[in-house]
């Protein structure tokens, strides 16, 4: 039996080019979703069906509840895949599809809810007896208990939005005159970006590692995990260089906490596919930073090495099958994957740079996967997310990982728009990154470094 | 009295118009906030002067290198 009748994935750009590509090689019937902006767009002609979903702002389309239950209760989606980023972490619009009888390819609502909130996650994981790094609650409005919990903290500090998510809306603050502004500009953005003026903060760690597990689980009670991603390659917040396993890492320390973790998740009773990411702190200790309840742009990594389906499996897992079903075994890590994303920006001052695609060429070459929404003659509009492509390596080794994805962005040919390949390549490059020396600041570093090469 | 032409570094929207017309900018000081690929960019005074004139309105298209406002030094 299918596991669905027909799946609506409501998402643009290479995540819904993925998602449709896992359906139809399952055999389910899909329906692709687009705005005024992706008419035409590549990834509608990998689904069944396609429905219209309003104006190019996101607000009007990939965000807009309404027309995304019209479209799926008109063409009779019984699944709705959420992708990432846009409504896959909205709690509300889970249960709202739930409720009008469509699974949603994600976990229950309440976990949504539940990780969705950062101070609330970050208690929920310290009753769990996992280690959490110094923070506070939300803040109250008034000005001298803020700077109280930021004295009780202590300096460097950053703010975060509680309902946040990708980098957005997080400043950090080195002195009391700081965070009073830094405050203020986040509760600003945090109420922009995720309607919610909550802020709190954290004590900000100077270059850390970020390091994230990958969970599956199904609705019977069971969690799995599927090792460890390194991330730490960012700018702005945001992740641009990935890769699966973790380099330079205590082995018996990792497999320790990715056992702990896949332990205390199926003791909760946590329901699909998750990723629980980490801070390493140049100490050497891994303390829980948040959840993201939803599939990864990263995912990719974790796929290539281990050679599980994770859109597969949580697709499974959405509709009911156990795990030992959908993963029998254990899986095992075989070589390195790592990948970089290719962004439509100045590589050099990191801003987003749209443009129409004169020349498109993505690299073709034997361990190279490339995942994009856009092609030749598409225009990358300011609507939304730069990612313009994600390129995978994969190797036996971490050093044949790295030349080879070097060789692959170098052959990529993109024209019409400022791109980030001169920076990755630099960043694939540096010493630092050879070595497995990563941290939050060496993309800047190396950018900052040699200016002229990027 | 020099005028300077202060300049959009992005293709995007305007978000929010933050200073106003014939306010004194400090350098740092910012004008108005740009959108564009879920990112806000501010759009900052390089030097001080007088905002002398606001060329475009919140919700307004703008383009990499045009000119959003005007500031006498």
């Amino acid at each position: 039996m299918a596991l669905f009748n027909k799946v609506l994935v409501a998402n643009r750009g290479a995540v819904a080019v993925r998602v449709l590509r896992a359906l139809n090689r399952l055999g389910i019937p899909s329906i692709a979703v687009y705005s005024d902006a992706d008419l035409g767009a590549p990834w509608l002609s990998l689904a069944g069906e396609c429905a219209y979903i309003g104006g190019a702002p996101a607000r009007e389309s990939y965000l807009n509840q309404e027309s995304l239950l019209e479209a799926a209760r008109r063409l009779g989606a019984d699944a709705l895949h959420p992708g990432y980023g846009f409504l896959s972490e909205n709690a509300a619009f889970a249960a709202r599809v739930q409720e009008a009888g469509v699974t949603f390819i994600g976990p229950a609502p309440r976990w949504i809810d539940a990780m969705g909130h950062k101070t609330r996650a970050r208690e929920l994981a310290a009753r769990e007896g996992l280690p959490v790094g110094k923070g506070s609650g939300v803040l109250p409005a008034d000005r001298d208990a803020i700077l109280k919990a930021a004295e009780d903290l202590g300096y460097p500090i950053l703010v975060k939005p509680a309902a946040g998510g990708g980098g957005i809306g997080m400043l950090p603050a080195r002195n009391a005159d700081e965070l009073v502004a830094a405050v203020e500009r986040a509760t600003s953005m945090a109420e922009r970006g995720f309607a919610s003026r909550e802020v709190y903060l954290e004590r900000l760690v100077d270059r850390p590692r970020h390091v994230e597990v990958q969970l599956i689980g199904d609705r019977h009670g069971n969690v799995a995990h599927v090792f460890e991603r390194d991330c730490s390659v960012q700018r702005r917040h945001q992740k641009i260089i990935e890769e699966a396993p973790a380099p330079r890492i205590d082995r018996a320390t990792m497999d320790a906490l990715l056992e702990r973790l896949a332990a205390t998740f199926s003791r909760l009773g946590y329901d699909n596919l998750g990723t629980v990411e980490m801070l390493l702190a140049p100490d050497g200790e891994l303390r829980f930073l948040e959840m993201n309840t939803r599939l990864q742009v990263e995912h990719g990594v974790t796929e290539e090495v281990t050679g599980v389906d994770l859109v597969v499996a949580q697709l499974r897992s959405s509709a009911g099958q156990r795990l030992s079903e959908f993963m029998p075994a254990p899986p095992v890590v075989r070589g390195h994957a790592i990948q970089a994303r290719v962004y439509a920006e100045d590589p050099l001052r990191f801003l987003p740079s749209p443009g129409k695609l004169i020349e498109f060429a993505p690299p073709r070459a034997p361990h190279i996967r490339v995942e994009t929404g856009y092609a030749l003659g598409r225009e990358v509009t300011p609507h939304y997310d730069p990612l313009l492509a994600k390129v995978i390596a994969r190797a036996d080794t971490r050093a044949e990982a790295i030349d080879r994805l070097v060789a692959a962005l170098n052959e990529f040919r993109i024209a019409g728009l400022k791109h980030n390949i001169p920076a990755l390549v630099r960043i694939l490059e540096s010493e630092e990154f050879r070595a497995g020396e990563v941290h939050t600041g060496l993309a800047t570093d190396v950018v900052r470094r040699s200016p002229q090469t990027v | 009295m020099a005028a300077i032409e202060v300049k959009s570094v992005v293709t995007g929207a305007v978000w929010k118009i933050v200073a106003s017309v014939g306010q004194k900018l400090a350098a740092g000081d910012e004008i108005m906030i740009l959108e564009s690929m879920k990112m806000e960019i501010p759009v900052i005074a390089e030097d001080g002067g007088v905002l002398k004139e606001l060329k475009v309105a919140e919700g307004t298209t703008v383009n990499e290198g045009q000119v959003v406002a005007v500031i006498e030094e």
